[in-house]
């Protein structure tokens, strides 16, 4: 057998495998990864500063900019934090537009997950499969918030509209349909052995790790610890609704992408359940003041986005601007753990594996 | 592991602690700077398994670290917090506790300039490596910045 020398290779961040802009120098031996040096930041706008100084109305539209593709979970996970230090009592038609807004984007944005992973692995299946009820659901959001990107939906106290006449009859008949779309992602896409071969067993990582990490999500999930923060600490209605967290076990990049189509199916439900029972009333809280200044303190609120538990964490002095805020990025958290997964992988399975953590740079980079 | 009684950990770290209060946010331990490292060991061993965040607060004389922890399943908060000061920003790495603190420590010195003594590779990451200060201070300047508007 010939010697292999070994090769340092950079990928990214300017190539489309890498999912944004993500760099990553990797040590190969022949086709064989055996080491891992990540690099990040190079979308790093600071957030955190940014903030410090604009009023918390103002701060609504820039949280849209993180995980661009999950924006309406940002704007919820933002206000939940702010309106526990402010003491705002949301009303209740607002919360479960709140959480019907959130499962939609959860679903697009798992769509965005799967048709990467699907681009990566050469199905392209899955991209001409995920096109129209991506498009549905767009439309959807445009009619729900103006946008079709980024929603600026929830607001301090509430959310910005009620639904439009109409609507939720268009969500409904969407959600019917798009269960048969499920099933067929199901077996257009993981009956495939193009995606199976390169993704079963390859970039696994061990419980111990997840929890070590910090992994979040599905990437959590699929390593078997069940923890979704909707059951966990359920915040807005998810006590009243019920739907299943499928947890996995192998916690290879197979498993992750699984769980995600899974998701996707309860998400569907817990739209129709919150469109059944959600109540007449108010959209946004009365009285909230437009120049809010919440009494000094901190608060820390955690919701479930797309890619696991995103946590925003505000301190208040007393002024109408935060003091400091944090943002818990479940994406970052997600990637650092590439670090022990990513060695061991064939370079091509590694872009795979790269792109079952969804990471958005986003979000990331802050 | 199911949790230990809090009272336990109390004891366990005792002239460590500065202070305790155990309400919504759960657990919530503020301890000597040099006591950071055990304080988070006791905490992990007693059930404490996830290191949700780590960051850092400006206030002033001192630095305000934060440590939220949690145990999953089921749900279970703490935190840990300390004060180190401005001028000797320094405190013990949990790298060894926590993998996730690796990116988070270098995170919290890109941005706020503390050092994790043991950290194995304490370099810039969200910023490039030649960046000079660090942005998250309140004395950070930068003629780029934006100014807070005057609001009435």
């Amino acid at each position: 057998m010939e010697e292999t020398k070994e090769l340092t290779i950079n990928m990214g961040p300017q190539h489309p495998s890498m999912h944004g802009v993500f760099r990553v120098e990797v040590v190969v031996d022949g086709e064989l990864i055996t080491e891992v040096h990540p690099s990040i930041g190079y979308l790093h706008r600071s957030f955190e500063k940014m903030v410090e100084a604009r009023t918390y109305a103002q701060i609504v539209p820039i949280t849209d900019r993180l995980d661009y593709v999950g924006s309406a979970l940002n704007n919820v996970g933002y206000c939940l934090a702010v309106e526990k230090l402010a003491g705002i009592e949301v009303p209740e038609r607002a919360q479960y537009l709140r959480v019907i807004a959130a499962e939609l984007n959860r679903i697009s944005s798992h769509l965005i997950a799967l048709m990467a992973s699907g681009l990566d692995a050469g199905a392209l299946t899955i991209l001409f499969l995920h096109l129209q009820p991506r498009e549905k659901l767009l439309d959807i959001m445009e009619k729900l918030c103006g946008a079709r990107l980024t929603y600026n939906y929830a607001r301090i106290g509430g959310v910005s509209g009620d639904i439009p006449p109409g609507l939720a009859d268009d969500i409904n008949a969407f959600a019917d349909d798009f269960l048969k779309t499920v099933e067929k992602l199901k077996r257009f896409f993981f009956g495939s052995r193009m995606f199976r071969q390169r993704a079963e067993g390859i970039g696994v990582l061990s419980r111990e790790d997840a929890l070590s990490y910090g992994a979040s999500g599905s990437t959590l999930r699929a390593s078997g610890v069940n923890f979704d923060v909707r059951k966990a600490q359920p915040y807005l209605v998810y006590d009243r609704i019920e739907f299943e967290v499928p947890v996995g076990s192998a916690g290879d990049s197979y498993e992750r992408a699984l769980l995600r189509v899974e998701e996707m199916r309860q998400s569907v439900f817990i739209i129709k359940r919150a469109l059944e029972q959600i109540p007449e009333g108010r959209v946004i809280a009365e009285g909230v003041p437009r120049l809010l200044a919440p009494p000094p303190g901190e608060a820390y609120a955690r919701i479930e986005s797309p890619r696991g538990e995103l946590g925003f964490f505000v301190v208040s002095d007393g002024t109408p601007y935060p003091y400091r805020l944090k943002v818990r990025s479940p994406a970052f958290s997600n990637l650092s753990t590439i670090e022990a997964i990513g060695p061991g992988c064939m370079i091509a399975d590694f872009v795979i594996t790269v792109g079952s953590l969804d990471p958005v740079f986003g979000e990331v980079d802050r | 592991m199911a949790v230990r009684a809090d009272d336990d950990l109390i004891a366990k770290l005792g002239d460590s602690i500065e202070s305790s209060s155990s309400g919504e946010e759960g657990l919530v331990l503020t301890v000597k700077p040099d006591a950071v490292r055990a304080a988070v060991s006791a905490l992990k061993d007693a059930g404490y398994e996830y290191l949700s965040y780590l960051t850092a607060i400006d206030r002033g004389e001192v630095f305000e670290l934060v440590y939220r922890l949690c145990s999953l399943e089921p749900l279970r908060d703490g935190a840990i917090k300390a004060r180190v000061p401005r001028e000797d920003a320094k405190v013990g790495s949990i790298t060894h506790l926590f993998k996730g603190a690796l990116w988070q420590e270098r995170e919290v010195y890109d941005l706020f300039g503390i050092v994790f003594t043991g950290h194995p590779n304490l370099t810039r990451i969200l910023l490039p490596d030649d960046w000079v200060g660090h942005p998250l201070r309140k004395d950070y300047e930068d003629e780029r910045l934006e100014r807070r508007p005057n609001v009435y």
